[in-house]
This record gives C-alpha cells, structure tokens and sequence, in this order.
C-alpha cells in the first residue's frame, strides 16, 4: 500500500514556500504539478540540470554536417552542374541549407529526446492527476509512510501556505 | 558599501598612464613613419566611429528596455546612463572632420565629372552632411539628457510621474534613433566608397553598434564588481548580458553574411567592387573579423554556465570589442587608404588616447550619482528575477 498526500494551490508564491518549507524539514516531495514553468521551482526541488541543451548541440552537429557533406556529395560528386557560373563547390551557397538543417535537426533533436524521456507522444496513455492542474491551480504531491506518523507536520506545512484543498489518498499496489 | 562610485586618484593615475602611453605612441610613431593626413584623418574617424557606438548605446539601452517594460534592467541603469555622457565630446570630434572631408570622403572634391557621384550629389554634398550631423546629435544629445536628468528627479521625488516621463523619452528616442542610426551609417561609413550602396547597412553598423556597447558595459559591470561596487547586480543580471553578447554576435553574422551572399552570389561589379579589396588585400584581417565577431563568442557563450560566469564574460567581451574595432577598420580602410594600410604603432596610439579620454569623461560622470537609482516602480522586480 502506497499513501500519498496532495495539496492545492491557487498562487505560485504560495507553491514555492511550501515547497521550501518542506525541503526545509526534510520530506521529500514526490510531484509537483503546474500548468506553466514556475521559476525557481527547479532550484528547490534540487532537480538535475536538464540535458537537452546538450542533446540539442549534438543534433544539430550531426544537422550541419548532414547538410555540408549531402551539399558537397551531389554538387561536386553525384551530380555536378554549371550553375550562375559558380565553382561546384560553392561553400557560401551551401550555407543558408547548412544553416536551416542544423536548426531543424537541433529543434527536431530536442523535441524527440524530450518526448522519449518522459513518454509522451501521439497515443500515449497518460493519466491526469486532476483537471484543475492544466487550468489554474498548482499541486504538490508528498509520500507518507505506512504508519501515518509525518501526516500533522505535512499538513501543517501545506496548510500554513493556504493550500486550498488536502487530500490524503491510498493506493493499493 | 557605499552607494556612490568615487572615482579615486587611483584609477584617474591609470586612465592618465593610458593617455601618456597614447601621446608616447604618437610620437613614436611620428619619428618612425610619418603618418599621412589621409592616415591621421582615418584614425580619427574609425575612433570617433568606435566609441561614438558605445556612447550611443547608453542611449539605445536604456530606451530598448524602457518602452519594452523591462524590469530587469533598473538595477544597472546608472551605467548606460554615464556611457551617454560622452556624446556631447564625440559631437566635437565628429565635427573636427570638417578638416578632413578631402581625405576621406571621395565626393568631397569638386569638378570630379563622375556621373554616379553627380546623381548622389543633392545628398551627399558637404554643408548638407554637416546639416545632418548637427541634427543628429541634437537628438541624441537632447534626448539622452533628458532620460539623465529624469532618472536623477526621480531618485528625490517618488512620484510615478517620471517613470511615464521615463517611457514617453525613451519611445521617441527609439524612433528618432532607428532613423538616425541608418540615415548615420549611410552618411559616415558607406559613403566612404561611393559608388556602391547597400540596403541592409544601416542594420548592419547598428548591430555592431549594440555588440560594442553590451561588451563595454559587461566590462563596466566587471570592472566596478572587482572594486567592490553592484552588490546588487547578481548572476541573473550578468546571465542576460551574457545572452545579449551571444545573441547579437549571431545577429551580427547574420547580417554580415546576409550582405555577402547576395553580393557574391549575383556577380555585379558594381557590388562586388566593395568586397573584392576586402577580400584580396586584407585576406587575414576579413577572416580574423568572423572569427573574433561570431566563431568565438558563439561556441565560447553557448553554454549557461559560461554566460553566469563573469570572468569568462570578461574575457569575451573584450575579444568582441576587438573585433568590433577591426570590423570599424576594415569599413573604413579599403575605401580610403587602401591596400598599404597596416595597424602599427600609429593607430594603437589613437586607440588609447580615445581611451583615456572616454574612461576619464564616462567615470567622471559616474561618480556624480549613486550606482542604484532609487523609486524606479521596477526596481523591486530587479532584484528578485530569474531567467
């Protein structure tokens, strides 16, 4: 049996001192559901640095030297042709290609990892914890143990913070 | 820690000391190979040019993010706002070119029986440059006072009256700059070589212009964090000039290449007159200004930790304003010099002397107000931001 512990709120400022005070006094907080990026909830949940920066560098890399190499390969290899009186390889031309791939492949890249990630694409089964997180409220979502022994000091904490509505569930594993 | 910047004897010995070395290269540079009129004239153009772009800038800056509601920026205000400062002293020396027309401009002369100058002839004739020159920086000047002395109402009184004030400046020196700034690289730059003409110029000088200008105050920022002032300005703040740094060196390729590429691409003489000396005599230099303006900011600033990190940022700014400086040269060179050109102890000379002078005005101005302005409804907001 897993017990959970979820709290709602309607202001972000409200969120984020609650989500401190909780860090603050050792609980560890399971979830934290919003309906837009609320900033600096990063830094108090101690989340890692994301990594698709560096996924977006590596796609599109590969994006610029795709777009070179294929420019290069068919105007100077596969299929050379005179055109405006240009040598065949014409680098400044092949830029504004090369440039165009390397975003695309950099956007197309990042968007894929994201989507890998955290299991989301066309047709796949998600679940919504409740209606009110996509309009206009904020959730936190905290474990508790079997015994009930941490469920007043959570609830103090959440409540401190006008949480509008606590709700203590039990799920059966 | 105090909230006025003194401008100790210190610093004033040091910006003396780059004057003295500046006036010592002269000389030198006089008794080794004396310089031509044609050269002196160039150098004060390009200088006047440089640091005109970051006394601008102050201007620029202040009136981007007030009519954009920005509030991240009160918090650093004080520092465009003294970077402006300088205007009135480039007026001066942008007039002094007066003497210099013949050595630089080509249209200058008369009876030259050039049809393609003769057509350009009811523009580009010289009371009418000097006319345009004049209104030019009344505006700016006017203007920039103006945001100056309302910020500095503003610190006594609290009353919203001049954060409006504040916002009704700034929108019309955002209008009379846009015009100005083109109309300005058309008249001091382009016209230098006459016969060609680019439509996309006036972007091109302005992005440079903002390049300069964001370097220079990250290393304002840097300098007066390293005396111990700006507590205040924390990484968020240093983090959005870093990404102004990164962002507007790819503008500024951008542009660059944009202008190029049609150029190169369409094969007219006309055109390519302009990037064939460019390219054939100064070979070195035109890929060393790619390089410093784009390859090394761009892969040096690509990261978030780079961009928070102050002393990296230093160290980027000052190649951009290299960079910068040599893409001012290679505007101006070619057209006038030409191939013989070279930097030497001469032009190094003029730099510093510039620079003595522009630190001297730009801290003196500093001094006169409190680093952090005070009443700004924003100010709050600057503190507690993240990016």
């Amino acid at each position: 049996m897993r017990r959970y512990i979820s709290a709602y709120f309607e202001d972000e400022g409200n969120l984020l001192r609650a989500a401190k005070d909780l860090k603050e006094n050792n609980i560890s907080i399971q979830d934290v559901l919003t309906p837009f990026p609320v900033h600096g909830l990063d830094s108090i949940l101690g989340f890692k640095k994301s990594l698709i920066p560096t996924v977006g560098f590596i796609s599109g890399a590969i994006g610029t030297m795709v777009a070179f190499g294929f420019q290069t390969w068919a105007f100077t290899v596969d299929y050379p042709l005179f055109i405006g009186g240009k040598p065949h390889f014409a680098i400044p031309s092949f830029i504004p290609i090369t440039f165009e791939l390397t975003v695309l492949f950099a956007a197309f890249g990042m968007v894929f990892a994201f989507l890998i990630r955290s299991k989301l694409g066309p047709g796949a089964k998600k679940t919504i914890h409740d209606e009110r997180i996509t309009d206009d409220h904020f959730v936190i979502i905290v474990d508790l143990d079997e015994s009930g022994s941490q469920d007043g000091k959570v609830k103090d904490i959440l409540s401190k913070e006008e949480a509008q509505d606590i709700k203590v569930k039990e799920i059966e594993l | 820690m105090a909230n006025n910047y003194t401008f100790t004897r210190k610093t004033q010995y040091w910006i003396m000391s780059i004057v003295g070395i500046g006036i010592l290269l002269l000389i030198v540079g006089y008794f080794i190979n004396t310089p031509s009129r044609q050269e002196l004239w160039t150098n004060i153009l390009i200088n006047n040019l440089f640091f005109l772009f970051i006394a601008l800038f102050g201007g620029v800056f202040q009136a981007l993010h007030k009519i954009a509601y920005s509030g991240w920026h009160t918090a650093l205000q004080r520092i465009p706002e003294a970077l402006t400062s300088f205007l009135p002293i480039a007026a001066a020396l942008m007039f002094l070119l007066y003497f210099g027309m013949h050595d630089l401009y080509h249209w200058s002369h008369e009876g030259l029986h050039d049809p393609i100058l003769e057509g350009k002839a009811a523009y580009l004739n010289i009371p009418f440059f000097f006319i345009r020159m004049a209104v030019y920086f009344l505006g700016w000047i006017g203007l920039t006072y103006l945001l100056r002395k309302n910020s500095l109402q503003q610190d006594t009184i609290s009353d919203l009256r001049y954060y409006r004030r504040g916002k009704f400046l700034a929108a019309i020196f955002m209008v009379f700059f846009a015009l100005s700034s083109s109309a300005m690289s058309w008249d001091w730059i382009m016209s230098i070589d006459g016969h060609w003409f680019s439509t996309l110029f006036g972007w091109f000088v302005f992005i440079g212009l903002f390049e300069i200008g964001i370097a220079t105050i990250i290393l304002m920022i840097s300098f007066l964090k390293i005396k111990g002032y700006l507590e205040f300005i924390n990484k968020e703040h240093i983090h959005d000039m870093g990404k102004y740094l990164f962002a507007f060196s790819i503008f500024w390729m951008y542009l660059w290449f944009s202008q190029y590429l049609l150029i190169w691409y369409s094969h007219i003489p006309e055109e390519t007159a302009y990037f064939a000396p460019r390219l054939h005599d100064f070979t070195i230099l035109f890929f060393t200004i790619l390089v410093l303006n784009f390859v090394i900011p761009f892969f040096g600033l690509m990261t978030r930790n780079s961009k928070r990190n102050l002393k990296w940022l230093t160290v980027m700014a000052i190649v951009v304003l290299c960079g910068q400086w040599l893409n001012i040269y290679m505007l101006v060179i070619p057209g006038t010099i030409g191939k013989t050109a070279q930097i030497g102890v001469v032009e190094i000379g003029f730099v510093c002397l510039y620079l003595g002078g522009f630190l001297y005005v730009v801290f003196s101005s500093l001094a006169k107000a409190p680093l952090l302005s005070k009443n700004d409804p924003l100010l709050e907001e600057s503190f507690h931001y993240e990016t």
